[in-house]
């Protein structure tokens, strides 16, 4: 039976930029980062507390899984911030705002008292945008 | 509600203030008294805050930026002793006590297994990747991966 995921997928434009984005940036860890040859790459990265869940930065390629046409579609689809990959969390919301700010990360909401929580929305380099919300205090 | 009209988040600004302070300064001997006093906290405040949000102490997270930056310098073929310096320790001991404390293992077994990793994924990366994405990539059309580099 199914019982985690190890390993994610976010299309992105560059994976240099992307690099510097999600390490640099956020803060997250290098799993792997392998030259396959001349302008390709495998460059996996996690969140510091997930150490084994590896989140591949996915060039968009014309290649086996993109046309020529379907390559050019996803990139304006992730140039226009179409997609949103998933949530994050963060121990205090209020913070990591602040500090991400700072760094140069785009918020398309800030921090927000919703319903359902207390959530922030941005944009990785690409256009992706995430959620980030805080971890439920006790 | 927007962040702005949260009470006190101007102290949050300085906290954070403090802790980017911290990862770009680790390298340097940093006198924690003078992180609160530049943030406008008494000392008690600032640290009771910082670890509010940060789950640590200055000092901690000091230790942990540290340990950090030297997991990433031991990646290389650096000796352990110019890692220990290299990211503000002045002690080799406490440097290989504090490493083995956060990692579970010395300096020196750690950076063996880096370098091992390392030279594995040059030989054969597609050990690293899992068979669906090399597939819909085509990077196993080539029975020797060699030929594709």
């Amino acid at each position: 039976m199914i019982t985690k995921m190890n390993h994610v997928s976010i299309f992105v434009l560059n994976q240099d930029s992307a690099y510097d984005f999600y390490v640099d940036k956020l803060g997250f860890k290098v799993h792997t980062d392998a030259p396959m040859g001349p302008g390709m790459r495998w460059l996996t990265v996690c969140p510091p507390d997930q150490p084994d869940l590896e989140i591949s930065l996915m060039s968009i390629d014309e290649g086996m899984m993109f046309s020529k046409e379907s390559a050019k579609q996803m990139r304006d689809l992730v140039s226009k911030g179409t997609f949103g990959f998933g949530v994050f969390q963060c121990n205090d919301l209020l913070a990591t705002y602040q500090e991400l700010k700072t760094k140069g990360v785009e918020f398309k909401k800030e921090p927000t008292k919703e319903f359902y929580g207390f959530e922030a929305l941005f944009k990785d380099d690409s256009g992706n945008w995430f959620s980030l919300g805080e971890k439920e205090k006790k | 509600m927007t962040s702005e009209n949260y009470p006190k988040i101007y102290l949050y600004r300085r906290v954070v203030q403090a802790k980017l302070f911290i990862d770009s300064n680790y390298a340097n001997a940093i006198d924690l008294d003078n992180i609160a006093n530049e943030a406008f906290f008494s000392k008690f405040h600032f640290i009771r805050l910082f670890k509010k949000i940060y789950n640590q102490t200055p000092h901690q997270y000091l230790t942990s930026v540290r340990i950090e930056n030297a997991k990433l310098l031991l990646q290389t073929e650096i000796s352990v002793a110019d890692a220990c310096f290299s990211v503000g320790f002045d002690s080799i001991s406490s440097f290989t006590g504090l490493f083995k404390r956060i990692t579970s293992t010395t300096p020196s077994v750690y950076q063996k297994l880096q370098l091992k990793r390392k030279e594995e994924i040059q030989a054969v990366p597609l050990k690293f990747i899992p068979n669906c994405f090399a597939e819909n990539k085509g990077w196993t059309k080539n029975s020797n991966f060699q030929e594709v580099l």
